[in-house]
């Protein structure tokens, strides 16, 4: 499973607005057009099913609270 | 011999550095009793008071302070919390509160992605806390910060809520105690630099007072961060 955390839209993300302000956009990828770093992190499950991992995995990053539901937003992927 | 008042309890997580010197700063008042007590001890719910002290507590992995917020000690403290104990989290320690959910919010990296050591002006924003009863509303001290991760943010919702409910405790402002955007050191929301709980006993700041109670330690021969302990003595 993929876990990726991100800064929410309105948290700012400086690294990623450095990554494309300072290297990206000066170069000649001019078609990006933006970049966000997160954290990423690959979980290895036991479970039945994809859905079924994809439901535990969420409830781990809840419970655990992997994330802060006040600056992040999550995606979890299989 | 002056007789013992309150004996306040110093965490010591592995990563934290900031330990012997709240130990230290809490020693110069002589009727305190501070002890440095290993996170998992079970003993560290029995004090007058409890310290979260600075540092990179599990190295700062996953987040800072995430994975001591999970660890047993922070059962005892949010136990202590709630019984009314004076609970204080200084920088990491902040970290620390803020993912156990005792204080809300999140901190996240400065706006300069630059570890930012230096002395700043913070601004007493709510003077009924277990921590700042023994200051003035509009009070301004001087006092380090040393930090990477100290961007206090939150949505506009709960921001406005902290507002009205009195839960910013300190805000950074410059020398004549406006809190301006060059004072802002790290783009923190608001200028934000310590919040409380709804109840006031639980106080987050990311500036050091332990490093600011002896004037020989202090650029402007201050003390201001004894300020701090002072109240929360007031508040045994």
């Amino acid at each position: 499973m993929k876990v990726v955390i991100s800064n929410r839209d309105g948290a700012g993300d400086p690294e990623g607005e450095t990554i494309y302000r300072d290297l990206v956009s000066k170069s000649v990828f001019k078609q990006v057009k933006g970049i966000r770093s997160g954290k990423f992190l690959k979980v290895s499950v036991e479970a039945a099913d994809a859905a079924s991992a994809k439901a535990l995995v969420s409830k781990m990053c809840d419970e655990l609270r992997i994330y802060n539901p006040a600056a992040h937003s999550i995606t979890v992927e299989v | 011999m002056t007789e013992i008042q309150a004996k306040v309890a110093v965490v010591r997580f592995p990563g934290s550095n900031c330990d012997l010197d709240a130990v230290s700063a809490l020693r110069t008042f002589h009727n305190v009793e501070a002890d440095l007590v290993w996170h998992e001890e079970p003993s560290i719910g029995e004090y007058d008071a409890i310290v979260l002290p600075g540092g990179f507590s599990f190295g700062d992995y996953l987040r800072a302070g995430a994975i001591a917020a999970r660890s047993p000690a922070l059962k005892r403290v949010t136990e202590a919390a709630e019984r009314g104990t004076p609970i204080l989290g200084i920088c990491n320690g902040f970290q620390i509160l803020i993912e156990a959910g005792l204080l809300p919010g999140s901190l996240l990296r400065n706006n300069s992605l630059r570890f930012v050591c230096k002395w700043v002006a913070i601004r007493v924003e709510n003077d009924s806390t277990s921590f700042t009863r023994g200051m003035k509303k509009g009070q301004v001290l001087r006092i380090p910060i040393a930090h990477n991760e100290g961007r206090f943010y939150t949505s506009k919702r709960e921001q406005r809520e902290l507002a009205d409910g009195g839960q910013v405790v300190f805000r950074y402002c410059d020398e004549r105690g406006r809190p301006t955007p060059s004072a802002n050191p790290t783009g923190t929301l608001d200028g934000i630099a310590g919040v409380c709980n709804r109840a006031g006993n639980v106080v987050g700041l990311m500036p050091h007072p332990e490093r600011a109670t002896e004037p020989i330690l202090s650029p402007f021969g201050s003390a201001d961060g004894s300020l701090i302990f002072k109240s929360m003595l007031e508040s045994i």
